[in-house]
């Protein structure tokens, strides 16, 4: 028989923790701080008024771009928090998780042999996402020594006269970093002198616990070259109910809806519905959540530090990124033995590409006490190496 | 008052018992700090206690609360404050409040049993001048108390691992 399984397919990888994974689920007792979503569950409006829809029939196709009033709602959000300005009918695509809006951006912008320069360490899902749409992902390295924000000549460096895009995510998971305006200001410049795309997923905004986000469209004149990605799972609690948007110029928008009405269709009205509600009224929830994560941090990075994982303090997302340096372990081998010896699962910083070996990355969405006791057991893990 | 004034506020109000170096690694302030600020919260009667949420069901002590409203005549010149901070002074008044609507003031009283309340209601709150009309509720069950849910929650399931 032949070998169905297509070229693209066959050469993305599998992903990169997926041992721990088998070996996590044949233990008992593990704290994972391996999640990259929230410990609370999504606020009670929010999901009572999804319920409310579906009790009054509200459960069928909406519109591609996704509901009116949601894209409504959304535009007069993004403009009052961020000083963004998408027009609803025709800038803003609501999508299934900000992992569609990722999917539908790059295959809406790339050609075949087109180079996508890639921030990293990265959110796993950006350089499988070039490759399927027939692309070539190029790293470019987000260094320890600038906090992880990505330096200008780094960026530099990289581009060809095949590059098409950048794509960055600030805050960042798996570091924290988070970009300033001066930051972006720098990177903006190259953009714009390259003729790039930049593609900006900011899912991370509003988990930015000093000073406020700066969304990467309102620097200098990045708006008309930007693909801002969002959606409601990391503030809003709402991994599961898949939301997530696309905003960008008209033409690129209409180009990645044609591709999302295709693929998708539309996103689940239940969940738009919700995002509605989040939007409209949780903003103290959102408020309360974040203050939580931002006590957690203060609490897990210093308490890495004093057992001798030195680590940045991380500005955004709910990730710490220490390094293992010191140890004299790889990530790989610190990972795998604390899991085993001392059940905390973490996720090592190689999973995120370049510039993440030898850091981990332990995401600090868990109760305050599942903290102190994981840091706990990873002290006894060090002190007996 | 200021933001690490108020992060400490928002933490003991949810757990009273944390050390103050727990605390200071949290605000990063120093444990002095933190000490010199709770004290002069406390001092300023911000903080006014720290205590426990019981779940007195669980300890089958068979105690009784009731729910009590109250329709009140004010007082020229004090208003309702005069009878309310009377009634405070009961021990079995726990909380009391003046509100809006039918009636005036609202009490939770708590005894061992339900005749000790109404005897409590009967004899002392409903025979007391100004006091015009009584409704009592009984608390059947309680499902949560101050910001805390009291019955036992599934925990959601999450994948150990997530990107």
């Amino acid at each position: 028989m032949r070998d169905f399984v297509s070229h693209r397919a066959q050469v993305i990888p599998p992903s990169g923790i997926r041992k721990f994974f088998d070996l996590v689920l044949t233990m008992q007792d593990v704290i994972s701080l391996g999640v990259g979503e929230p410990d609370f569950s999504t606020p009670w409006n929010i999901c009572e008024s999804s319920i409310y829809s579906i009790e009054q029939g509200v459960t069928s196709y909406t519109s591609n771009k996704g509901l009116q009033s949601l894209r409504e709602a959304l535009s007069r959000y993004l403009g009052e928090h961020y000083h963004l300005t998408y027009n609803c009918d025709n800038e803003i695509i609501i999508t299934s998780g900000v992992s569609e809006g990722l999917d539908i951006t790059i295959r809406a912008i790339v050609n075949p042999g087109d180079e996508v320069i890639i921030a990293q360490p990265s959110y796993v899902s950006y350089a499988p996402c070039v490759t399927l749409a027939g692309g070539v992902p190029v790293p470019v390295e987000c260094r320890e020594i600038d906090t992880f924000k990505l330096n200008p000549d780094a960026l530099q460096e990289k581009i060809t006269p095949r590059t098409k895009a950048l794509i960055i995510n600030f805050p960042n998971n798996p570091t924290g970093a988070v970009m300033r305006k001066e930051d972006l200001g720098a990177i903006a410049d190259i953009v714009t002198d390259h003729d790039l795309l930049l593609i900006s997923d900011e899912v991370y905004a509003e988990l930015t616990y000093e000073g406020k986000h700066v969304a990467t469209a309102t620097v200098k004149d990045l708006w008309e070259r930007t693909i801002t990605l969002n959606g409601f799972s990391k503030a809003y609690a709402m991994t599961g109910w898949r939301v997530g948007y696309v905003c960008a110029p008209e033409k690129l928008c209409e180009a990645a809806l044609k591709i999302h009405q295709y693929v998708m269709l539309c996103a689940p009205v239940m969940g738009q519905v919700a995002a509605l509600e989040a939007l409209r009224s949780a903003e103290d929830e959102k408020n309360r959540m974040v203050n939580e994560y931002r006590l957690r941090r203060n609490m897990f990075v210093s308490g890495l530090n004093r057992i001798g994982l030195s680590c940045h303090v991380p500005e955004g997302a709910f990730y710490a990124f220490p390094s293992v340096a010191e140890t004299g372990l790889s990530e790989i081998d610190f990972s795998e033995r604390l899991l085993k010896e001392q059940r905390v699962a973490v996720v090592p910083g190689s999973a995120f590409g370049v510039g993440g070996a030898d850091h981990l990355r332990c995401a600090y969405a868990v109760s305050r006490k599942q903290l102190t006791e994981s840091l706990g057991r990873m002290e006894t893990f060090i002190s007996g190496l | 008052m200021d933001d690490k004034d108020l992060d400490l506020l928002r933490i003991v109000e949810e757990n009273g018992r944390l050390s103050a170096e727990e605390l200071a690694v949290m605000t990063t302030l120093s444990a002095r700090d933190v000490e010199a600020r709770l004290h002069a919260l406390e001092e300023a009667r911000v903080i006014r206690k720290y205590t426990a949420v019981i779940n007195w069901e669980k300890t089958g002590s068979g105690e009784v609360s009731a729910i009590i409203e109250l329709k009140v005549s004010p007082e020229r010149d004090f208003g309702y404050d005069r009878i309310a901070e009377r009634l405070s002074r009961f021990n079995q008044v726990k909380s009391l409040r003046l509100i809006t609507g039918t009636y005036d003031l609202q009490l939770m009283v708590t005894g061992k049993t339900m005749q000790e309340v109404s005897r409590f209601v009967s004899e002392h709150v409903a025979p007391t001048d100004r006091i015009r009309e009584t409704a009592t509720h009984i608390i059947m069950k309680s499902y949560k108390e101050n910001g805390n849910i009291l019955f036992d929650q599934q925990e959601a399931e999450r994948l150990p691992y997530s990107f």
